[in-house]
């Protein structure tokens, strides 16, 4: 992947924890760790890709969420990963979810996965992802995604479907693509003909 | 149209294409708002076109503006009419936008159904494959209900591509109409096998994810799973059978036993971490399941920590980050084996990354000890000191305090080190944890009587230095430990040695900044401190002094009395009146303090925070209910309290009643206490060993060791705590020597008194004694305060719904078979020429799935083959519920299927035998039920023992009770004499404590199974043999499938294999009892084994062999021995605090609460130790000596069981079994 690979955004703060049990240790025995548990379930919820500016470049969510809670959701979640420093794992407890990142140049790749799922698997999953895009595109750049965002979303589409994995094969998927691909162009080529006559 | 083309192109060149829009957008990064409403009104217009590419260009633009945050929920109708373009490239665009906004709350929706399905059915297959993408995110119940028949049919699709796209959507689907789950689920199953890996991952993944929402249902899959696990390489395949396995064994014990080997081989061999990660999750789960079954896995153990240990020493912070929390999930059950990685997790609170850091945090608060407390919490406050950020260090702050105060400060040793943490710890600024603090300060002050002179000294100084903590005054902030050193200052006054210093600093103008419910705290506490120095001078004749302390309350109270905050205000004037008051009497020279005192007599005890909540509601109260009209405007009350603190101040009103004096207060108090120890059904709380000194009277009378203050208080250039930690060290170094020293008779005495604290830990802490008595006071709880609250279970949670017994579908023996409400919906106006109904699919499902090729297969083939001759001889059928978990248990009992290969296969008669089966098993069912109950009607019972028989085996032949008085004498004070109605004024029912074990036409089985008081590991199963034909039955031999735990006991020289031959044979009508003896090892768990009952027929026409199947169960209330217990036994035993509690309650019970104790005594073995109206104590134990304590109320209709037990296991699965019993009532 190419674009720049600059340091990250050297923010102050941590991770946002529940707020403390107000009852406070006095109360005896019952007083454990306090980590929020994630709930059970290991599906993927949600994939962001966003920017180091905090731009969002793609979304998939795999549970059907109103707007207005995506938009707190998303906003909430980037704010937490940008504030972490480029040392830190990849793993962060948020809200009920456990959430994986990774940034690949300029972009963050971020999932958020319920509390039984495989951190590493999910990490191995967004590498795929990258690799997919970086064959499809050809070393892929951020550009590339903003300019072919819905391609982007072809792709995820053929590697995963409703928060699982489809096919563990990269090579199955990239043919997938390319089909569709070209049964695409085979509508659009009378017309990208003319368009360029046009143009010119 | 060459010509349309063109002009749809040159129209189409002056509209803006996605690439336009985010360059423009890139462009316009001042006004981008602006821009972009522009460019919406721009793609409004477009969308009014006819020509599908420009809309189709405009949904596209659409979907990136949906990204950035805008709404495009109106142009929902449009991305439906590109979804249906006929193009590919346009649906796809469309199908986009649909799956980025569509929501059940989209009301379109419902338009596409149609135009989905046709999608679904399209001959190309992309177009399929980008509806079923589609859809996958935006199912609805509707969408589901109506699409789910076709959705299946693609599941059998000819192109993987589509298969594996169809499998996954059906667990969408099965969320949004889970009654699809059963038709679909034999066709889902089926995939499991699917040629192509993809559709076969896929169906793993669906399988899994549901069988973890609902493991139970899935149970009999395992062996299918299992055989993928030992077979598959697919390391995203293996992470989630793995994980599904993970989920199944708390269900099936054996299973973990089972699996524990493949899974350290797979620990040993892998090389990807996201594996060896899985594998090591799923041995903890599996070991944590099986703890209290299986001791010898500590190798598992062991290779698990040493795996994490290599995660946590990698460099990579992720793997060093799982390491640490799978580390803490090991420490739950297993803190010995992590706590010698001490040094690493220390080592990681020094990592970079803050999140590791905090994992290790996690882990420290399992890994302290007495020992190690204070050499850990010196290590955190280090970290306190240079932490930068506050968050990270008020995380440190709370984190100190867990670890302290967890299990009621059970590792701490010497509180008046804890104190000084606590005192060091409000030098931290900026911490929004004063409260935490605070409470902490007032929790110890109150709860150990021995630290409170210190602890008073200690607030002394903070009040005194009150002007560097009161610079921060937000809420909570670390101020609030002003309102504890205030408290604790003015209750225990009577410790302070500078109480007139004290009084002066609390009364300083600058307290008038602190916030109000501080400022209240100290003028009430002001009130006690004055009150405590007035005694203190009038009885050393300082009448003086006296006048002089009174006058400086009136002169500083007014700038309380000015106060704000209504609460400072009415407290302060209220007390100036009062101290007015006391100075004109103390210029007519009246001794007053006295009085004064008076009014904060009598001590204050810590109550439960959940105690008000375990109030029980007296029969016949209801709370509900008005008592009065209700109001005209309705108030609402905020009844909560939202501190602690007004939770306290609620205490002080409380308890705080002048008119009653400490005596009576002390009489109440002693009333009680001989009233709960006289009371058997009082079952005290004690969730820690310490509270086991509640009660004990005349706790107060013992010594108190005095603290060896060898050491001056204050150590230059050190905080305060660290002192501790070489006073402690030096400590335990001495006691050590004294113990390695000779044992003289006085050391004797001395560690005899700390021997009762020492032996409540574990044997490394036992020489560590506390340096100063633990006197710690239990909090009080209501009496016959309900035990737990249950969380209740989420009832909206959405798996909830597909919690459907598949259990009939997943092994092939539709007994249940899909009734015609269950098949899927199917528009019957389309051509439905490819569509299968559901039902012709299910047979096919079995043919396949039955190949013999597959061990398992062959096994339940071999079942099926049994069943069928059964059932051609008309011989019972076993009960449907033995035969769902057969195939599973003989998997799992067996290590090795056997290789049968000889077995002729005859498939398709199979599927033709099942259905007559099932109705067979319904048949025989009833029956079964009918006849016991004749049996039961028949039979006789005692209140306390069980050896009931019928009466037409009385004239039973004698050698009967002969074997059975040889094997065991407990019987023999109980013939089968009729005692019915001997020990009770009213008669009892009829119970018999013989079951039934298995009954064809010519031999009926019924058994009873006794404890063995000798032999901790054995029990004695009695078996009844009836012969019910007109033929001689002879050569019975009795064999059982022996389990891990459970064995039969065979004579020396035989094998496993071997039956043992019943010593009788049986003519015509007679019955006739054997005796077989079981060994086992864990009694925590019910038990049933599976055996076999071979006999030969002989009558007038020849002899045949024949076979009898059953199931052994060995309930758990068959290792309970009733035993007598005198109630202050019983009730030293409730006091002991080592018994684990659990309770039920069951609902609809009629019979009388006489009836219902005889049926617990008789079917559970116990005994009652004394009974109070509708509340009865009872007692049982083990053969392996766990004492079973219960307490039965019964209530209106219903009963509830409360009851402890050294094995909570052992209490849960008991009570479970009453709950059945006392379910039939």
């Amino acid at each position: 992947m190419r674009g720049e690979a600059g340091p990250g955004a050297a923010l102050p703060g941590g991770r946002r924890r529940a707020e403390s049990d107000p009852t406070g240790p006095g109360t005896g025995p019952g007083l454990g760790p306090r980590t929020p548990v994630p709930g059970p379930g290991a599906m993927m919820r949600f994939m962001l890709l966003f920017s180091r500016q905090g731009k969002l470049r793609l979304q998939k969510w795999y549970l059907a969420t109103a707007d207005k809670d995506k938009k707190k959701m998303v906003r909430e979640l980037m704010q937490v990963v940008l504030a972490r420093k480029p040392k830190m794992c990849s793993f962060l407890e948020w809200r009920d979810l456990k959430v994986v990142y990774k940034r690949y140049a300029s972009l963050y790749f971020c999932c958020a996965i319920e509390g039984q799922d495989n951190e590493l698997i999910t990490l191995e999953l967004i590498h795929r992802y990258v690799e997919l895009l970086d064959k499809y595109f050809g070393s892929v750049c951020e550009l590339d995604i903003i300019f072919n965002f819905e391609k982007a979303y072809f792709i995820l589409d053929e590697f995963v479907m409703g928060g699982e994995i489809q096919d563990t094969s990269k090579k199955s998927v990239l043919k997938a693509i390319e089909q569709a691909d070209l049964l695409q162009e085979e509508d659009e080529s009378p017309r990208s003909v003319l368009e360029e006559m046009g143009l010119a | 149209m060459a010509l349309k083309m063109v002009k749809g192109s040159i129209d189409r060149m002056f509209d803006k294409n996605l690439q336009d829009l985010v360059r423009g957008i890139r462009n316009h990064k001042e006004d981008e708002a602006k821009y972009i409403s522009q460019c919406i009104d721009e793609i409004k217009q477009e969308l009014k076109q006819d020509n599908i590419a420009v809309k189709a260009n405009a949904v596209c633009k659409l979907t990136y503006l949906q990204m950035l945050g805008y709404d495009i929920s109106w142009a929902a109708f449009n991305i439906i009419e590109v979804m249906s373009a006929s193009k590919f490239t346009f649906k796809r665009i469309g199908y986009l936008a649909a799956s980025q906004c569509f929501h059940e709350g989209t009301d379109v929706i419902m338009l596409t159904t149609n135009q989905i399905r046709k999608d679904l059915s399209s001959p190309n297959q992309y177009d399929t494959g980008v509806a079923l993408t589609g859809l996958s995110c935006f199912v609805t119940p509707d969408l589901a209900r109506d699409l789910a028949n076709d959705i299946m049919t693609l599941m059998s699709h000819t192109k993987p591509y589509i298969r594996k796209k169809a499998v996954l959507i059906m667990y969408k689907v099965f969320l949004k109409y889970p009654e699809s789950l059963r038709p679909a689920f034999p066709r889902l199953k089926e995939k499991l096998e699917d040629p192509d890996p993809g559709v076969q991952s896929a169906a793993v993944n669906v399988i899994c994810e549901l069988a973890r929402r609902n493991p139970k249902n899935y149970l009999s899959l395992a062996p299918l799973f299992f055989k993928l696990m030992t077979s598959s390489t697919n390391n995203w395949v293996l992470i989630k059978i793995i994980k599904l396995f993970g989920a199944l064994t708390p269900l099936e014990p054996r299973l973990g036993k089972k699996l524990i080997e493949p899974l350290t081989n797979l620990i040993h061999s892998t090389s990807a971490m996201s594996l060896l990660y899985e594998c090591v999750n799923t041995v903890i789960a599996v070991l944590i399941s099986l703890s209290s079954g299986m001791p010898n896995h500590s190798a598992s153990i062991q290779l698990c920590v040493q795996k994490l240990r290599i995660l946590i020493e990698d460099s990579d912070q992720n793997l060093k980050y799982l390491g640490l929390l799978a580390m803490s999930k090991i420490l739950k059950t297993h803190p010995k084996s992590v706590q010698s990685h001490k040094d690493l997790i220390l080592q990681c609170l020094d990592d970079k990354d803050e999140s590791i850091r905090l994992r290790a945090l996690d882990l420290l608060y399992g890994m302290v000890s007495k020992k190690n407390l204070m050499e850990i919490v010196k290590k955190l406050m280090i970290h306190v000191d240079k932490a930068e950020g506050t968050t990270y260090r008020d995380e440190l702050l709370t984190k100190i305090i867990d670890i302290c105060s967890q299990s009621n400060y059970q590792y701490i040793t010497n509180f008046e080190w804890y104190i000084s943490i606590l005192v060091e710890l409000t030098r931290l600024e900026g911490t929004r944890h004063g409260h935490l603090i605070a409470a902490q300060m007032l929790d110890v002050a109150i709860r150990v009587k021995a630290i409170r002179k210190f602890a008073v000294s200690q607030m002394a100084m903070l009040l005194d230095n009150a002007h560097l903590i009161a610079s921060n005054t937000q809420r909570n902030g670390i101020c609030e430990v002003l309102y504890a050193a205030a408290w604790i200052c003015g209750e225990f006054s009577e410790h302070l040695e500078e109480a007139n210093q004290t009084l002066e600093a609390m009364l300083r103008p600058k307290v008038t900044t602190l916030p109000g419910h501080i400022q209240a705290v100290y003028v009430q506490n002001m009130v006690k401190l004055y009150a405590s120095i007035l005694q203190q001078k009038e009885r050393s004749g300082e009448k003086e002094g006296a006048q002089e302390i009174t006058q400086l309350m009136i002169e500083r109270l007014p700038q309380f009395v000015q106060s704000a905050d209504l609460e400072v205000q009415e407290r302060a004037s209220c007390i100036l009146q009062l101290i007015k008051y006391i100075q004109k009497l103390q210029i007519k020279e009246v001794p007053v303090a006295e009085e004064v005192i008076a009014l904060f007599a009598g001590e204050l005890n810590p109550v439960a925070p959940k105690a008000q909540k375990k109030v029980p509601v007296p029969e016949g109260l209801d709370l509900d209910a008005w008592i009065n009209e209700p109001p005209s405007d309705s108030e609402s009350e905020d009844e909560k309290p939202k501190t602690i603190f007004h939770d306290e101040e609620q205490r002080h009103s409380r308890h705080r009643q002048p008119e009653i004096d400490e005596e009576e207060l002390a009489r109440r108090r002693e009333a009680r206490k001989q009233e709960q120890a006289n009371n058997p059904f009082y079952i005290k709380s004690s969730p820690s060993p310490q509270k086991r000194y509640q009660d004990t009277p005349g706790v107060e009378h013992i010594p108190v060791v005095q603290i060896d203050l060898s050491v001056p208080l204050k150590v230059p250039g050190m905080p305060m705590s660290d002192q501790y930690v070489k006073l402690e060290e030096e400590r335990r170094h001495k006691q050590k020597l004294e113990k390695d020293k000779k044992k003289k008779k006085q050391k004797k005495e001395k560690r005899g008194k700390h021997h009762r604290h020492n032996s409540l830990h574990t044997e490394s802490e036992e020489d560590i004694a506390p340096a100063h008595h633990v006197d710690i006071i239990t909090e009080e709880m209501p009496e016959n305060a309900l035990p737990s609250d249950e969380d209740d279970k989420d009832p909206n949670d959405p798996y909830k719904a597909l919690d459907i017994d598949l259990d009939n579908l997943v092994s092939g023996k539709p007994s249940r078979p899909l009734a015609d409400s269950e098949k899927l919906p199917v528009q019957r106006h389309r051509n439905v020429e490819t569509l299968k109904s559901p039902d012709s699919e299910a047979p096919l499902v079995e043919k396949k799935s039955k190949k013999p090729k597959k061990k398992e297969k062959k096994h339940k083939e071999k079942e099926r083959e049994k069943g069928k001759k059964k059932e051609k001889e008309k011989k019972v059928v076993e009960e449907e519920e033995e035969k769902k978990g057969e195939d599973l248990d003989f998997w799992l009992s067996t290590a090795p299927p056997p290789a049968s290969t000889t077995q002729p296969q005859s498939e398709p008669e199979v599927g033709a035998a099942v259905v007559p089966e099932a109705q067979e098993v319904k048949k025989e069912e009833r029956e079964e039920r009918e006849e016991e109950e004749e049996e039961e009607e028949g039979k006789k019972s005692s209140k306390h023992k069980k050896k009931k028989h019928k009466k037409e085996k009385d004239e039973k032949s004698k050698d009967k009770k002969k074997s059975k008085k040889k094997s065991h004498h407990s019987e023999e004070e109980t013939t089968e004499s009729v005692q019915n109605g001997t020990l009770d004024d009213e008669p009892l029912p009829p119970m018999s404590s013989y079951r039934l074990l298995a009954e064809n036409p010519y031999i009926k089985m019924t058994y009873d199974i006794q404890g063995n008081l000798q032999n901790d590991s054995q029990v004695t199963v009695s078996v009844i043999f009836e012969n019910k034909s007109t033929s001689f039955l002879k050569s019975m031999e009795l064999n059982v499938l022996d389990s891990l735990n459970t064995k039969m006991l065979r004579p020396e020289g035989s094998s496993v294999h071997d039956g043992i031959p019943v010593p009788f044979q049986l003519p015509p009508g007679i019955s006739n009892e054997a005796q077989f003896v079981f060994t086992l090892q864990s009694i925590v768990m019910a038990q049933k084994l599976k055996g076999t009952l071979s006999f030969i027929v002989k009558n007038d026409e020849g002899s045949t062999h024949e076979k009898l199947d059953f199931k052994l169960h060995f309930s758990c209330a068959s290792y309970l021995i009733t035993t007598p217990c005198y109630s202050d036994a019983f009730a030293k035993l409730l006091e002991s605090g080592d018994l684990h509690m659990s309770s039920i309650k069951v609902d609809g019970i009629s019979i009388s609460f006489q009836h219902l104790l005889a049926k617990i005594c008789f079917h559970h073995h116990f005994s009652v130790v004394e009974r109070v109206d509708s509340c009865a104590s009872m007692y049982s134990r083990s053969i392996q000596g766990h004492h079973v304590c219960l307490l039965v109320k019964k209530g209106e209709n219903s009963v509830s069981i409360d009851g402890k037990c050294n094995d909570s296991t052992l209490l849960s699965n008991l009570l479970d079994e009453m709950k059945e019993t006392l379910s039939k009532c």
